[in-house]
């Protein structure tokens, strides 16, 4: 039903935009043409295939969770995704062909997100999906797509410790943030480390990352807490971080356990005026449910802020806001998956073909300037070379960037 | 340990004590006296934590001067709220499953899906940002090592009061005389005149109501979202069972001691042990006392 009234939402534009893109198609041949002395022939092959599909469209699948408990992070990330595709269509499509979104519910349960999977797969033949949030649901559709060999970009940071044929990652990776956010800290804040966590794979791995970091490096760690996901009571462990004394929080709580964390830290007096906290899951998105009072001058590591300053961001960020609403904000997973929707894109387009080997392969090294920068697929592990960006949190909820690291490159399965 | 740390970690079992009681005190008397299992009742504790933003947010736009009060006016709409909606759910469907306690399971965990949706569609898929009035901001230092929260200190003082106004409703007002002979004997209370279908009805608004005032207070502590209800709904019922179902003064005793133990196992061991090592004790506990800690001597 959702992803029909998405459809329909659409189609006015691909008709309104009939014309365009026939100009572009001429503007396309009139530049290829000039280019045809020096090239050879294979600019001219691709025009050709598509001109032949001019008519015809694309399908892409998008599967996130738009009901459940992770409706709350995955709701925008589809948001940003739809905007991507919309915008690539106003450009004149894929290879000339429009790209037709066909958005599914994975509901925040990992069994349907399978399910979903093999429907996109199977029934709709779609030729990449766009889609997941969390580790357990893209574990939970990874067989799936590679029994069926679809093509999966998935738009979240995560602990690594994986590379199937099959998915591409375009957010950062474990080491990716945490390494750098851990050397960053010793470098300028102290050595000391107070390691707080939810209690499952993502946090309890980068703290262990971190932990071997903080050793490397002459740092230690004071303290270490996992509290399972939802957890609302952390005044007990806030007094063994008062009792600790560490120079540096690594806060890696993930979701409404955030907002109950932060609130009680500056009821019982810890602020980022007084202590250095670092949050790795805590976007301008987050903020704006923990109340930015509870957050300002606290640091955040990402690969993305809204407040980025370069033309494809500010390109990113007004068209987002116009499309959704002035209030909105834009934030590292949207950022991922606006990201991956081009991605693909230039994949296809290198490739000549929406094969999805032939995808996989043009993507080794493929390069993007988007609103993170300019980011680069790694040769071989498909994963991309990222910034890692320490900001820190205004009295808006937005974020001051103030370290920025050269692109980094991904280490999925890290040697610690 | 030392003193202050020793003091800090005895306030937040105090403070985790208070904050079960309040959470488990409307359930108490809905699933304890009323003996119905109401899978809703975290979604309506939600519903008062949104009915204070919904305060919140129009003191910030229409009397911004009067902000320091709103947490005052939030609590009783929040307790209107809620109890208007519990009399209503339980005339419009809890009524006509008294008699067949899992069709009620089934039926209230739908209602609380479809709650959480509907806070999703019409107010937010993300959490709301519920501000803090500014005389419950910050702690009350004591000494320099020991600095007691004010929001802690509010829902202690809330929650004893509301405890004792329960007590004081069941066991001192006739209201109260008619609820407890209606959930002891229902065919004889109706016998000797009471009308047992409104006394039911009052009895789960009342329970709901006491939700939405857990729900309108924890919003200094904890997140207010479309999933909040999810996070007290486990803790409230253990509460309950534990406490024995059926006894008011097993319910605050049982919060007393999940409250102690979980203060001082999160201080002593890691968050998730804790919790596991609690769940344990609670589950070796009802296997030698199923009925739970105070058992009401009742026939059945």
């Amino acid at each position: 039903m959702r992803s029909k009234v998405k459809f329909e939402q659409h189609r006015p534009i691909h008709r309104e935009r009939g014309s365009d893109v026939s100009n572009i198609n001429r503007r396309n041949f009139i530049k290829t043409s000039g280019a045809v002395a020096a090239a050879t022939a294979l600019p001219l092959s691709m025009f050709d295939i598509g001109a032949a599909r001019a008519a015809g469209t694309v399908k892409v699948g998008i599967l996130h969770s738009l009901t459940g408990g992770l409706a709350i992070a995955e709701k925008s990330v589809v948001d940003a995704e739809m905007l991507a595709i919309e915008e690539i269509n106003k450009a004149g499509g894929v290879m000339g062909m429009k790209i037709e979104a066909v958005v599914e519910d994975g509901a925040s349960d990992w069994p349907t997100f399978a399910e979903k999977a093999r429907k996109l797969l199977e029934k709709d033949k779609v030729s990449a999906v766009m889609g997941c949030y969390t580790s357990a649901s893209r574990k939970a559709v990874l067989p799936v797509f590679e029994k069926l060999k679809g093509l999966l970009y998935y738009p979240t940071y995560y602990e690594g410790l994986e590379q199937s044929p099959n998915i591409l990652y375009t957010a950062q990776e474990a080491t990716q943030s945490v390494i750098a956010a851990v050397e960053w800290l010793m470098k300028n804040k102290g050595k000391s480390f107070y390691l707080i966590g939810s209690d499952y794979i993502w946090p309890r791995t980068t703290i262990k990352i971190a932990k071997a970091t903080i050793a490397k490096a002459g740092g230690k760690t004071v303290g270490e807490g996992y509290y399972p996901l939802g957890h609302i009571e952390f005044s007990s462990e806030i007094n063994k971080i008062k009792a600790a004394k560490p120079d540096v929080i690594l806060n890696c709580v993930v979701g409404g356990s955030n907002v109950a964390f932060f609130k009680q830290l500056s009821a019982a007096g810890v602020t980022g005026k007084n202590q250095t906290i670092l949050s790795l899951a805590v976007s301008e998105e987050e903020v704006s449910g923990i109340g930015s009072d509870n957050t300002v001058d606290t640091l955040t590591c990402m690969g993305y802020f809204q407040s980025l300053k370069n033309p494809a961001n500010e390109k990113f960020v007004k068209a987002f806001k116009a499309k959704y609403g002035a209030n909105r904000v834009t934030g590292d997973t949207l950022s991922c998956g606006y990201t991956s929707v081009y991605l693909w894109k230039m994949g296809v387009e290198k490739a000549g073909s929406t094969d999805v080997e032939k995808v996989v392969a043009a993507s080794a090294n493929l390069e993007f300037d988007g609103p993170e920068g300019k980011i680069k697929f790694h040769g071989s592990n498909h994963h991309l070379w990222k910034h890692a960006r320490i900001g820190v949190f205004k009295a808006d909820g937005q974020v001051d960037m103030i370290y920025e690291s050269p692109l980094i490159e991904p280490n999925p399965f890290p040697k610690l | 340990m030392t003193f202050d740390v020793f003091a800090m970690q005895a306030f937040t079992g105090l403070s985790i004590f208070t904050i079960l009681m309040l959470m488990a005190l409307g359930l108490a008397i809905v699933f304890g006296l009323m003996g119905v299992i109401n899978m809703a009742h975290g979604e309506l504790m939600a519903m008062g934590a949104y009915v204070n933003f919904g305060t919140a947010v129009f003191f910030q736009t229409y009397a911004p001067g009067l902000m320091d009060i709103y947490v005052f006016v939030g609590l009783i709409l929040a307790f209107i709220v809620t109890s208007l909606f519990g009399y209503a759910l339980e005339r419009g469907l809890i009524r006509f499953l008294y008699r067949r306690p899992l069709d009620t399971l089934l039926a209230t965990w739908g209602l609380s899906l479809v709650l959480q949706q509907i806070f999703r569609q019409f107010i937010s898929s993300k959490e709301v940002e519920v501000p803090t009035v500014s005389w419950l901001k910050g702690a009350w230092q004591v000494t320099e090592g020991i600095a007691l929260p004010w929001s802690r200190l509010y829902i202690i003082v809330l929650a004893i009061v509301t405890a004792a106004v329960v007590y004081a409703i069941l066991f001192k007002t006739r209201s109260g005389l008619r609820i407890r002979a209606v959930t002891q004997n229902r065919v004889m209370a109706g016998a000797a005149g009471i009308n047992t279908t409104k006394v039911d009805a009052y009895t789960f608004a009342f329970g709901c109501g006491l939700a939405g005032i857990a729900g309108s207070s924890f919003t200094m502590l904890a997140s207010t979202g479309p999933t909040t209800g999810q996070q007290y709904i486990v803790d409230t019922f253990i509460v309950v069972v534990f406490g024995g179902v059926e006894s008011l003064l097993g319910t605050i005793s049982s919060a007393f001691i999940i409250g102690q133990m979980q203060s001082w196992f999160e201080f002593n061991l890691s968050g998730s042990m804790a919790r596991a090592s609690i769940l344990l004790l609670v589950i070796v506990v009802l296997y030698f006392r199923p009925n739970g800690l105070f058992a009401a001597k009742v026939r059945r």
